[in-house]
């Protein structure tokens, strides 16, 4: 589906204000349901800016392209993250914003492959995007195809098993056509990610599982451009992970200064405060 | 409860003078005087891999175990060895048939229906991607113990939405399966025979052809009717051999597909003549072809004398195949007994 209304070229954006975009579409779908994990996605944004905005090839009027980076959310509660994404880079028509969880809308809460164009799997069960990924991957190589595949994951999938039997296989097979980025936020249901598997040095890890890790700040762009473009960049082969260290709620200071922050509560009054917090802080 | 009231108690079993050893792994289930052929499975995905470049082969370190080496070696340019890693290889197969490949991912029937089982339902199922999950050692065909002994798969994957679930009787069920499998676009899950696999359909009825989702009659009979599935079919057919000498007529209905169920078929031969209708299948009683059979008949009102064969709603014990199909009921010398009893 082409939106009526396409947003500019990507060039004459900076990439901030589109991470800005990102935000507020996100605000405004979290605010029609009254809640949504709007914590994950302003901590994302910026990722997700640097990535449909700077990394990635794709044609928006043509989401099934063949020569398309192949961006899979493995992660599907981030839907809403994603959605604000797919209609900044005007893959999904913005009209439809308001149509978030509702009945008959192709935005559900967590991300379907078969609802939503751009969306190129179904994730939610955690731990299987990387998997899907590797085979995609592989595919890819098969076929001659020298688009990417980009896996974007949370820290707390690297408590699933199936994570790491899908690290193993990208470095067994050399899978240099493979970005993983892990939204590295510390939050997962219970509490702090590192408290329950994820604690420990995590690119060394990476890296001892023989894959080109980064660290960045997530919520830094110039940090995500640089890591993106070394990441594609190498010639190893081996596959990259950029681990992005992010602010949950990032952008909304009443937000983020809140407790225990996986899914975020915000009250009915306070979503037109966050939207004016944003506002303030809107990139000239 | 303490523990040692959760051990089970060692009993030696007394049924024979004569002890069989636990056989290899995958014990022949070739009966007496049928033909056998190698590696069907591995040699009709050659063949067809040939005309067909869309086909690739995975397995989970079990390709020697499932016939998959066959490919393998013919084509190893098209084989992806996942290692010992279950969650990877569907997962990797559903991304392979993103791109517009044709996966047949190997192992055995308990770990792709246990440990793998949320990956092929979200990664595999959910989408409709046509991966072709083919697994070894269903049901009760290996003396290994529950481990090893897929007893409940059936019931696993009836109850997973737009899965095909096929379950082969012998070599020319397996060898006409692997086409139909790539014509389906679609997830399919079929269960698999290896090794030396008997031929023995087309012995019964020389123009017998597998057909996806069919259920035929391989041998008429007045009295009883058997609808089967998998390596019961043969089974079934022995004993309706040897039930002869006691002026007992059976027919044998072959269901080689599970889902979808050729309902149509079966309301039919059941409604028919006022035979006892006995189920017979190398899985649990719970959630396969008997449960699946009695569902359709009673929605339509058709309500025959009916029983079922099959395995109990237990973990089996470990031991010889041969020790162990007469245990739990599945030789044919307990088939014809158990359809003896019952008339």
């Amino acid at each position: 589906m082409i939106a009526e209304t396409r947003p500019a070229p990507r060039a004459n954006m900076s990439l901030a204000l589109r991470a800005w975009n990102i935000r507020r579409k996100a605000l405004l779908m979290a605010e029609v349901q009254g809640q949504g994990y709007i914590g994950q996605a302003l901590g994302v944004a910026d990722v997700l800016a640097a990535s449909y905005f700077h990394a990635l090839d794709y044609r928006p009027e043509d989401p099934e392209w063949e020569g398309r980076d192949r961006f899979y959310l493995s992660i599907g509660h981030y839907a809403i993250a994603l959605y604000a994404a797919l209609m900044e880079a005007g893959i999904l028509p913005e009209e439809e914003l308001a149509t978030y969880g509702m009945d008959d809308s192709r935005m559900p809460m967590s991300g379907m492959a078969s609802y939503t164009p751009g969306m190129e799997i179904t994730g939610g069960s955690l731990g299987h995007g990387l998997g899907i990924a590797v085979g995609a991957a592989l595919g890819l190589k098969r076929k001659g195809n020298p688009a990417l595949v980009y896996n974007l994951m949370s820290d707390g999938e690297l408590g699933e098993g199936s994570t790491w039997e899908a690290v193993m296989s990208a470095t067994q097979w050399q899978l240099d056509n493979l970005i993983c980025l892990v939204d590295f936020n510390n939050q997962q249901a219970d509490g702090p990610t590192r408290d329950a598997l994820a604690v420990g040095a995590e690119a060394p890890k990476w890296d001892a599982f023989g894959w080109h890790a980064q660290t960045v700040d997530g919520n830094d762009l110039d940090a995500l451009v640089a890591a993106l473009d070394a990441a594609r960049g190498l010639t190893d082969a081996k596959p990259r992970v950029i681990i992005c260290n992010t602010t949950m709620c990032k952008g909304v200071d009443f937000l983020e200064a809140r407790d225990s922050n996986h899914f975020v509560r915000v009250e009915a009054d306070e979503w037109a405060r966050a939207l004016d917090v944003l506002e303030e802080g809107k990139p000239q | 409860m303490t523990r040692a009231s959760m051990i089970r108690k060692y009993e030696p079993r007394r049924m024979s003078d004569t002890r069989v050893a636990t056989s290899a792994m995958i014990a022949s289930l070739a009966a007496e005087g049928y033909d056998t052929v190698a590696a069907p499975f591995g040699h009709a995905l050659t063949d067809l891999a040939k005309r067909d470049d869309r086909i690739v082969g995975l397995s989970a370190d079990l390709s020697k175990y499932t016939d998959l080496h066959v490919f393998a070696q013919a084509m190893p340019d098209r084989f992806y060895q996942m290692g010992m890693a279950e969650q990877l290889l569907f997962s990797a197969a559903a991304g392979l048939a993103r791109e517009g490949f044709i996966p047949f991912a190997t192992t055995y029937a308990v770990f792709a229906s246990r440990r793998a089982y949320d990956f092929i339902a979200m990664a595999i199922a959910e989408e409709n991607l046509p991966v072709k999950i083919v697994c070894a050692l269903p049901g009760l065909t290996t003396g290994y113990g529950p481990s090893h002994q897929a007893t409940e798969d059936l019931a696993i994957f009836r109850g997973l939405p737009g899965m095909v679930i096929i379950d082969p009787c012998d070599a020319d069920d397996v060898a006409g399966m692997v086409p139909a499998m790539v014509a389906h676009d679609g997830p399919v899950y079929a269960r698999l025979l290896r090794g030396k696999v008997p031929s023995v359909l087309t012995r019964h009825k020389p123009d017998y052809r597998f057909q996806l989702g069919r259920a035929q009659m391989i041998r008429e009979g007045d009295d009883v009717l058997v609808i089967s599935s998998g390596i019961m079919t043969m089974r079934a057919l022995d004993a309706a051999e040897k039930l002869i000498a006691d002026k007992v007529d059976v027919a044998v209905l072959h269901v080689p597909t599970i889902k979808p169920l050729d309902i149509d078929t079966i309301r039919a031969e059941a409604a028919r003549g006022g035979r006892l209708v006995i189920t017979a299948e190398n899985h649990s009683v719970n959630g396969g072809l008997g449960e699946a059979v009695a569902s359709a008949l009673l929605t339509a009102g058709i309500t025959p004398r009916f029983r079922m064969i099959g395995l109990p709603d237990a973990f089996l014990e470990a031991g010889a195949l041969p020790t162990l199909h007469d245990m739990y009921g599945l030789s044919v010398d307990k088939v014809a007994d158990q359809i003896k009893g019952w008339l």
